[in-house]
């Protein structure tokens, strides 16, 4: 697209950095160091921080489609309940019960399972790991101009638990028992008591060793995250110069730091009180046809616990998102971010207000109403940065020049998701209304939309968009806007109707609706949204195929800033080696957004400032 | 078979994909990268611009078709009386957010389509703008007060507890895999003590039967309750989280086991009202069993229900029970019909704790039975209907001894007897024909003066004979055991009057 300019822009460019940039001494072994000497630290244990990136982003892949199969399966049972499944008993086994007349159903036991597994994986491999994980590790080091991040070695260490993590969970499903079939946030004492489901067993302590594993994983990427972010930004980088992208990935690692413990110290009081017989969580329980000795505790301090992450939880899902659209955005339309100090703002806003809101989840646990006031009030003060950040990105698309390609396309989506199902989380947040929302299918509508749907869409924009960077290729444009429409359209077809189910009254989390005059008359609409889903998981898989099509034969990047983009990461060379840069790092003289200022397209960071230019970010 | 048909069928789908992909590229190049940018910018910003429209056009249809449906709308009314105000903020918040959505939607894609790439097209520079920010942080802002003011007030009153003096029934659900039980008060107004260590096949509460509050407490197998009547629901659990939902009346609180949680409200509306509420539409006015279509209808069949809504295994779906709200008269009669889960299952197995003795209430009945019998004995003309078999006067085995319970038989015939000074009693005593007929000549009359010794102490002893008849007087067959027990029996008689 911008050929012409790029042949004379990249000597001038060179020449910048080569005048201007910091030299720290660095030389290119061009034989390999002694971090990539073989295949096996090259590209296994390899510490290079966009190695680990496509580790975590193939992984989170290979997960998201475990993940979504899961989901196409129990939505089979919800949508053709009358339908035989006996197909599907080669893989599923004995989950498979196959009546007199042949007619195969899904386990009520293993429907359970499948659904919790959905969530889990979706929630912490996927849109935890598979996206800060890819795109933290990815971009920071290439924004924020440093040869890799503060500790590779932490930071290897950091895929490798998430992949052990992962191995866990993975051979969780196999169990004779079952894996854990508890929900994803895992309630004591239905977690705690191996007599009250069969997945609470064996599959609740591999899921919990799992889990513990995986934030271990959290925590050794987060506070390279940070450190790198706070120490590691090359020479006029200052904090007001970070791309979008930074400060989410960096507002990200921090609530993942600050809340991910809370988590793990949920988890070992939970632990306990399933081995050593202990009463956190347990008190005054009668089961299996015998009164335990469990006196005292109490369900709901779980609860407290697991929200105290969960909430933020759905930030750190959601923010690498807002950070990965803000810049897809900006470049893609040739204009700056509209109100980037707002955009900061509101993230450290979100940030913040992220541990003040998590008894939203729980207005109607048995916690005090006296209390759910205050959560109400911060939940409904949330609303308003998130709404900022929604009219700024269409600002920034306002007398632009917006060139719809599919990373354009899917952040155009994601602030069409964010709107949606925002707004129904005005309804949520309120605790009066959530007397009859809370547990149906309204939240379930709600969250896959905000933090589902639009986080996927946040990391669709984010992979179409650096692609040339992971792979020095582009992915296919026709695939990637047949992967946008289809998975717009259905995301919506899925989703949308459980909203009307939901007002209704139709609570999430039940195998089957027969039983109830209030809840069964849907059967229409549970098979059209089923329809739905298998079609849009269909569709899922021509992403897949792009991609790896488009890692081998997709077409190749010829020039280095293809975008025309003027953040750091793309004044490397088109594959940058190990420590990004050959010879110095660039150093930085402006914001990351001068698109279209003075006439000119862009104004790479590297750049001095004009004579007589004024700064943008002031 | 199948599976390899989908695999096939995808692998070929993926084929076709790349293929088309591969033609595009190709056309691509010939055309230039400017010019394919540009044709395919103006293409998809078409497509924004048509989905922006369907897809707007399809969530208010999609809305009018699902009206009946929606909280407030159609015949899903709120059936309790704090139901109405929080369907009243649902649709003020979905106003609220309706705009907004709608306005959002219609830039985010207009700007798409308007600001497409075109060749030559500058896109205009404007970092920011501070008053802008400022008003678009105070309308949110504002629109948030104002729904979280509507919100709270609604919230604060609707999850208030029960003021001590007010008029209120309390009943208590507990929640276990994977059923619910109902317990009501009974009589006294007041639900027993429970303790889950207490808990076993017939005391499914745990409910502690020393505690004379749980005697009369009964465990419906529906859910009924009276209109317009506060009810305050206890709500606990026995094993894992349960939630006890009526989405009819716009309720739901979670079962703890260890804490009990509670929920307040009024129903408004009858189950028969509201039945002729949704006769009105046409969705209910088809048979409520497609299969047998002169079957009745749908409305007639309609019930409010009770689910779980806190997932507790899996059979967490099945927990229904039956919701049926009465007028005030009727659901007296259904309550007097309810007998209590003590006396019913309880009364008299190795858990009663009062086994051995009579409760206060079995002493009245047995007074007014007793007194019934006399008083049919003293009018008789017929010499044997002035005969009264004492049903609940009982001797340890094979011995005159009368059994502790067997006093409040006799307390009843000596107030009879101060009550009519007049009457001369005979006392028999008799016996089945096992054994030696001596031995049971001897024993009926020990036992027929043991009960004279007991009357006597305060009587007249002269109105009183104890005559003992031995097995010479049977009322049935000896040769059955129902027939011995039958006349193994103390009776008296009322000689004059």
């Amino acid at each position: 697209m911008a050929d012409s300019v790029d042949t004379t822009l990249y000597k001038k460019e060179d020449a910048l950095i080569e005048e201007l940039g910091y030299d720290d001494h660095f030389h290119e072994h061009h034989h390999g160091d002694k971090y990539q000497a073989s295949f096996i630290t090259k590209y296994i244990f390899s510490q290079d921080h966009k190695i680990i990136a496509k580790q975590f982003l193939i992984t989170g892949m290979i997960w998201a489609i475990i993940g979504a199969a899961m989901s196409v399966i129990f939505r089979m049972q919800l949508g053709f309940p009358e339908e035989s499944l006996t197909w599907i008993k080669p893989l599923l086994g004995k989950w498979i019960v196959v009546d007199a007349n042949g007619v195969g159903t899904l386990d009520p036991e293993f429907y359970y399972a499948l659904v919790t597994m959905h969530g889990t994986i979706l929630v912490f491999f996927v849109l935890t790991a598979g996206l800060s994980g890819t795109f933290s590790n990815l971009l920071i080091p290439l924004q924020v101009g440093a040869r890799d991040m503060a500790s590779p070695f932490l930071n290897m260490l950091s895929y490798w638990f998430f992949f052990l993590a992962g191995i866990i969970m993975f051979i969780s499903l196999f169990l004779n028992t079952g894996p854990f079939s508890g929900g994803w946030v895992a309630y004591p004492p239905l977690s705690a008591l191996p007599e009250a489901s069969s997945g609470s067993k064996a599959g609740m302590t591999m899921w919990t060793m799992s889990l513990v594993f995986f934030v271990v994983s959290v925590l050794l990427g987060g506070i390279n995250y940070i450190t790198t972010v706070l120490n590691l930004r090359t020479k006029g980088m200052s904090m007001w110069r970070l791309p979008l992208t930074i400060w989410a990935f960096l507002v990200t690692a921090i609530l993942g730091l600050l809340s991910f413990p809370v988590l793990v110290a949920a988890f070992f009081l939970l632990m306990f009180d399933r081995g050593i017989g202990t009463s956190f969580y347990l008190s005054e329980i009668y089961i299996g046809g015998q009164a335990l000795d469990h006196v005292g505790g109490s369900p709901i301090l779980y609860q407290h616990l697991f929200w105290f992450l969960g909430h933020p939880e759905v930030y750190i899902i959601i923010l690498p998102a807002m950070g990965l659209v803000s810049e897809v955005l900006s470049v893609q339309s040739r204009k700056p971010i509209f109100g980037y100090r707002a955009m900061v703002l509101s993230i450290l806003a979100i940030g913040f207000l992220s541990f003040l809101v998590w008894a939203h989840h729980m207005f109607m646990s048995g916690v005090n109403p006296f209390i759910s006031n205050i959560f109400v009030v911060f939940t409904l003060i949330i609303a308003v940065p998130s709404a900022v950040k929604v009219f700024n990105w269409i600002s920034t698309l306002y007398r632009g020049n917006v060139r719809l390609n599919t990373p354009a396309l899917f952040a155009i989506g994601f602030v069409s998701m964010f709107i949606s199902g925002g707004l129904t989380g005005i309804f949520l947040g309120n605790s009066a209304l959530d007397i009859q929302l809370h547990d149906t299918y309204f939240v379930v509508a709600h969250f896959h939309i905000v933090m589902g749907v639009a986080a996927f869409f946040g990391m669709f924009a984010g992979i179409y968009h650096w692609f040339p960077k992971l792979y020095g290729r582009f992915m296919d444009e026709t695939m990637g806007k047949i992967h946008f429409w289809g998975t717009m359209i259905g995301a919506y077809v899925i989703f949308w109707p459980m909203h009307y189910l939901g007002m209704v009254g139709v609570p999430r989390r039940y195998y089957s609706f027969d039983a109830y005059q209030a809840f069964s008359d849907f059967d229409e609409m549970n098979m059209f949204i089923t329809v739905g889903a298998i079609i849009t998981f269909g569709l899922q898989l021509v992403f897949v195929i792009n991609f790896f099509y488009s890692i081998w034969k997709g077409k190749k990047q010829t020039v280095r800033n293809p975008w025309g983009a003027t953040s750091l990461e793309w004044t490397t060379p088109i594959r940058p080696g190990h420590g990004n840069w050959p010879g110095k790092i660039p150093s930085v003289h402006r914001w990351a957004y001068d698109y279209g200022k003075d006439g000119k397209e862009f104004i790479p960071q590297i750049t001095p400032l004009a004579e007589g230019e004024e700064p943008s970010d002031h | 078979m199948t599976l390899l048909i989908i695999v096939l069928a995808f692998i070929l789908l993926a084929i076709i994909i790349i293929q088309i992909s591969r033609i595009n590229e190709i056309a691509k190049t010939i055309r230039g990268e400017e010019q394919a940018l540009l044709s395919s910018s103006r293409k998809q910003s078409r497509y924004l611009l048509i989905f922006m429209v369907l897809f707007l056009f399809g969530t208010i249809v999609s809305a009018y078709l699902y009206k009946n449906y929606m909280l407030g709308y159609g015949p899903h009314t709120a059936a309790s009386e704090h139901g109405p105000s929080l369907d009243r903020l649902f649709n003020v918040t979905l106003a609220i957010t309706g705009i907004v959505f709608v306005i959002t939607h219609i830039a985010l894609f207009y700007f798409g389509y308007k600001y497409s790439y075109r060749v030559g097209q500058k896109a205009t520079f404007m970092p920011h703008d501070n008053k802008l920010e400022i008003i678009w942080t105070a309308i949110p802002a504002f629109a948030m007060f104002a729904l979280v003011i509507n919100g709270l007030i609604a919230w604060n009153d609707v999850m208030a507890d029960v003021d001590p003096d007010e008029d209120y029934m309390e009943i208590e659900a507990t929640g276990y895999q994977f059923a619910w039980i109902l317990r009501y008060p009974g009589e006294d107004g007041k639900l027993g003590s429970r303790d889950f260590r207490k808990i076993n096949s017939i005391n499914p509460l745990g409910q502690d039967w020393t505690d004379i509050k749980n005697l009369d407490d009964i465990q419906p197998t529906d859910l009924v309750l009276p209109v317009n009547k506060k009810v305050r629901v206890r709500i606990t659990a026995r094993d894992v989280l349960h939630d006890f939902y009526l989405p009819h009346f716009r309720l739901k609180m979670d079962a703890v086991p260890g804490l009990p949680t509670f929920f307040v409200f009024t129903p408004t509306i009858t189950t028969e009202e509201y039945r002729e509420q949704l006769a009105e539409y046409p969705e209910y006015q088809v048979p409520a069993d497609p299969t047998d279509p002169n079957g009745p209808e749908k409305w007639e069949q309609f019930d409010f229900e009770l689910a779980c809504a806190e997932l507790c295994g899996s059979g967490h779906y099945s927990m229904r029970k039956r919701v049926i709200i009465l007028e005030q008269a009727e659901y007296d009669a259904w309550l007097r019909e309810q007998n209590s889960y003590y006396l019913g299952s309880v009364r008299g197995t190795k858990e009663d704790p009062f086994a051995d003795q009579l409760l206060q209430f079995e002493i009245d009945e047995r007074n007014v039975a007793f007194e019934e019998a006399f008083e049919t004995a003293l009018e008789a003309e017929n010499p044997d209907e002035k005969i009264i078999q004492l049903e609940h006067v009982y001797f340890e085995t094979g011995s005159a001894q009368l059994t502790p319970l067997s006093q409040y038989e006799l307390d009843n015939i000596k107030v009879a007897m101060q009550a009519n000074p007049s009457v001369v009693l005979e006392i028999s005593g008799h016996t089945d024909n096992t054994g030696d007929p001596e031995g049971n000549q001897v024993l009926s009359q020990q036992r027929a003066d043991a009960v004279f010794n007991y009357i006597a102490q305060g009587l007249d002893g002269e109105r009183i004979i104890a005559v003992g008849y031995g097995q010479s007087n049977p009322i049935d067959s000896n040769d059955t055991e129902e027939g011995r027990v039958k006349n193994r029996r103390t009776e008296i008689k009322i000689i004059s009057q």
